[in-house]
């Protein structure tokens, strides 16, 4: 009996104080105390557990690095695709706007009919300012065809062959295209030089040219068709002893960057040699 | 026709895309690598090589197929270089590389001059003081520049083509 009743009061004194513990614990009476017991306790969790992460990255490290230069080299190999990738959509973007602006050329020109062409090659000679295109004789292309892109006329097809041709760009040195400027209509030759610069010459004295004129083919001569624009007047040159004024002029087409041009194919020039008088031997 | 007259075909073909497509585009003031002329050159100055003046036929004959430069021009113009790279082999043997040098640099000067008195015959209007500073000068310069890379190179080919007979 005395047993059972000194067992029942120690369990009631252990409730209570078990109760008290908690109730201080609650109440926050029992921080400092619990500070001075766990912090070292903590410290030493602390320790331990850095080593034992140290120890597994030591052990599991070459797995880790060989997984993660695998994923690196994906990585990089997925990147370089994605990089090929944007560079071939950007310049699919550059082609279609390209080809965008030639479709509205023509369709702005309803009087032509145009083969489009890319350029292929440029002459392997310094002296000569030509281009090669993809379209040939099977594709109506004919010599003396005029070549232009939608900014403006760029030259005339000199030779051709079943798959592909070649083009004198007006900025060769033998070029020269007959022009009239804009709005005064005077009439000029056009010539190119080897700096790939072009040049106005036989621009009559009398003739009010200004810097802004539009300088466009007046389709005399035969060999190109009239009003198929050029380029403008950039500063005019005028001397009194000179019969002729000159002038500079710059085109909207860069010539070094031509890749889709327009061939116009229902246009045939004339051959007006035979008409030109002929110097008879005395 | 033997192998190493046949194999310029195909190597001048390959040459011609190369020049045309790529190298005439990437030009240095106005002048432009001529790789025609420092395959010539090299081929000239090896030392077994026979097959030098056929070379420079084929050499002139697809020039002038692509070029709109006067017929006759570049197979003048090469046929020379070729005579000169030739003749600087027997007088510079000892130093091959001294003589490629010389070979591209009066070839250089050659065919341009060739090119450029063609086409005023033809009647185009090349200033030639103009052409020779702003083409010629930095052609010769490209030129001059993969000389030696390009005589390492047709070097190999020259061995393979003809190669060195076994001592017995």
């Amino acid at each position: 009996m005395n047993t059972t009743t000194s067992r029942s009061l120690q369990t009631i004194v252990f409730v209570f104080i078990a109760v008290g513990l908690i109730a201080l614990a609650l109440g926050g009476y029992l921080a400092p105390l619990s500070r001075i017991v766990l912090n070292p306790i903590i410290a030493a969790q602390t320790w331990i557990s850095q080593r034992y992460q140290a120890v597994q990255e030591l052990v599991n490290a070459p797995q880790d690095t060989a997984r993660l230069r695998q994923e690196i080299l994906q990585l990089r190999d997925e990147n370089s695709q994605l990089q090929a990738q944007i560079i071939e959509l950007r310049q699919q973007l550059a082609e279609t706007s390209v080809l965008s602006a030639l479709v509205d050329f023509a369709r702005a020109n309803p009087e032509n009919r145009y083969q489009a062409a890319a350029v292929i090659a440029r002459d392997p000679s310094p002296f000569l300012n030509y281009v090669i295109i993809n379209r040939g004789s099977d594709n109506g292309l004919r010599r003396g065809m005029p070549v232009v892109t939608q900014q403006g006329l760029i030259g005339r097809v000199d030779a051709v062959t079943a798959g592909a041709a070649r083009v004198m760009l007006i900025t060769d040195p033998a070029s020269s295209v007959n022009v009239r400027l804009e709005p005064g209509r005077d009439a000029a030759v056009l010539h190119g030089q080897i700096t790939g610069d072009l040049s106005l010459e036989m621009i009559p004295q009398d003739a009010d040219v200004q810097a802004g004129d539009l300088v466009l083919t007046s389709g005399l001569g035969g060999g190109y068709p009239q009003n198929i624009l050029i380029g403008q007047v950039t500063g005019v040159r005028s001397r009194e002893q000179d019969i002729f004024k000159s002038a500079s002029i710059q085109t909207m087409v860069d010539f070094d960057q031509i890749e889709i041009v327009l061939v116009i194919t229902n246009f045939r020039p004339i051959d007006i040699l035979p008409l030109l008088p002929v110097e008879e031997a005395p | 026709m033997p192998m190493a007259t046949l194999i310029s075909i195909p190597v001048f073909a390959l040459l011609m895309i190369l020049q045309s497509s790529l190298f005439s585009r990437i030009p240095l003031l106005y002048g432009t690598l001529d790789l025609f002329l420092l395959v010539l050159a090299a081929w000239a100055l090896q030392k077994r090589v026979q097959t030098a003046w056929q070379w420079s036929i084929v050499a002139g004959l697809i020039f002038n197929f692509v070029s709109a430069l006067p017929l006759g021009a570049p197979l003048i113009g090469y046929g020379l270089s070729t005579g000169i790279a030739l003749a600087l082999r027997r007088q510079v043997w000892q130093y091959p590389l001294l003589a490629m040098f010389a070979a591209v640099f009066f070839g250089t000067l050659i065919t341009h001059a060739v090119s450029l008195t063609a086409l005023r015959l033809v009647g185009h209007p090349i200033p030639v003081l103009e052409a020779f500073n702003l083409i010629t000068l930095p052609s010769l310069l490209l030129n001059l520049m993969l000389a030696a890379p390009a005589y390492a190179l047709i070097g190999d080919l020259a061995a393979r083509l003809y190669p060195e007979p076994l001592e017995s």
